[in-house]
């Protein structure tokens, strides 16, 4: 399984659980692939592939974004809604505040795509959730 | 040190080729050779296995066979005494206990054979431990290599591209206002619809004569008609 394989498959499916998936390929050292979930263009989710896991992340916002006295709470708020939130767990690459989702190589398209679209859904939800932490 | 840990080191380092800093300048190929004679050692091992294995099978199977002989030239003697033949019975009994020296030896044999098997089987799960353990680390490495791979990639294509990544507030509010408006045309495509069945069905109700009737000349003469005769 690698990036380009699925950017042909998701884009097969015309529709999947009322949404329509828009693909791009972004090159690199490790092959990332754009995937926008129906309209919600601001909050694309990146797809990259490994030996054992097809990971899926959306960017939330950046440390600056943070309102910097309210750091612990949020925190604190992410970890508490980490469990409640299907699929998907807050996660901060480097100075990124992230949802992502991991999924093993061996999951179907289907799999996949209710991954991307959850991970969205979360995504929406997560930043009206966190408004109030960021300037 | 266990791998997350020299992670969590590098990361607080700022390290950005987090793979070297973990596992040496070689990065994750110290951890692939691990597996790689993890896994060569195993496959000895099982061979190794196999073929013990087959030993014991074939030692327990003679041992059975000297047992099943005793058990039959028992039987012999006991013939022997019946027919009070002594001097035959003495020589049966030789042979038997002939048997019993062979049986002691092969039932050690079977006992080594046995005990070279659990070990080795031991040493085949602790080495598919050990292979599982390693493929593990190795993936937390390769991850997270790959995550900062994808989020250089992703940064650089935003660069060049020229188009920024929202703040999270502009997003959100470019969402609620994208949904607000989605949810607004689908209410008034779903009022026009209600308004177009309605005014459908008022005109049905008309040409049938149901219903609020407008008032035509007609009636209005019937009317007059009808109080003048009252």
């Amino acid at each position: 399984m690698n990036t380009q394989d699925l950017a042909i498959r998701i884009s097969d499916l015309s529709s999947f659980e009322g949404y329509q998936f828009d693909c791009q390929p972004i090159p690199g050292d490790v092959d990332v692939l754009q995937v926008t979930v129906g309209d919600y263009q601001e909050i694309p989710v990146f797809l990259s592939v490994t030996d054992t896991q097809v990971l899926c992340i959306t960017y939330l916002f950046t440390e600056e974004e943070v309102i910097a006295t309210r750091r612990a709470e949020l925190m604190e708020e992410m970890l508490e809604l980490n469990i409640p939130m299907p699929l998907s767990a807050f996660s901060k690459v480097g100075d990124r505040y992230v949802v992502f989702g991991a999924l093993s190589t061996n999951s179907s398209i289907e799999d996949i795509c209710h991954e991307l679209i959850t991970l969205t859904e979360n995504a929406i939800e997560a930043l009206e959730a966190l408004e109030e932490f960021l300037s | 040190m266990s791998v997350l840990k020299k992670i969590m080191t590098a990361i607080r380092g700022g390290a950005r080729e987090v793979g070297e800093l973990v596992v040496d300048a070689n990065g994750t190929r110290i951890f692939e050779q691990e597996i790689n004679d993890a896994q060569t050692h195993l496959r000895k091992a099982k061979q190794d296995l196999t073929e013990v294995m087959a030993k014991q099978m074939q030692a327990s199977r003679k041992a059975e066979a000297t047992k099943a002989s005793i058990s039959e030239h028992e039987g012999y003697v006991a013939q022997a005494l019946d027919k009070d033949d002594e001097t035959l019975a003495l020589e049966i009994a030789e042979k038997i206990a002939q048997l019993d020296v062979e049986l002691t030896d092969e039932t050690e044999v079977v006992n080594s054979f046995t005990t070279h098997v659990a070990r080795l089987k031991e040493l085949v799960k602790k080495t598919e431990r050990q292979i599982k353990e390693y493929e593990r680390q190795l993936s937390m490495v390769k991850t997270t290599e790959s995550v900062q791979k994808a989020s250089a990639a992703i940064t650089d294509n935003f660069s060049s591209s020229n188009s920024r990544i929202l703040s999270a507030k502009d997003s959100l509010e470019r969402i609620k206002k994208r949904q607000q408006d989605n949810f607004d045309k689908m209410s008034a495509a779903e009022a026009l619809m209600e308004e177009d069945s309605d005014k459908g069905l008022e005109d049905r109700m008309k040409a049938a004569g149901i219903g609020e009737q407008k008032t035509s000349a007609n009636s209005v003469l019937d009317r007059i008609k009808a109080n003048k005769s009252a």
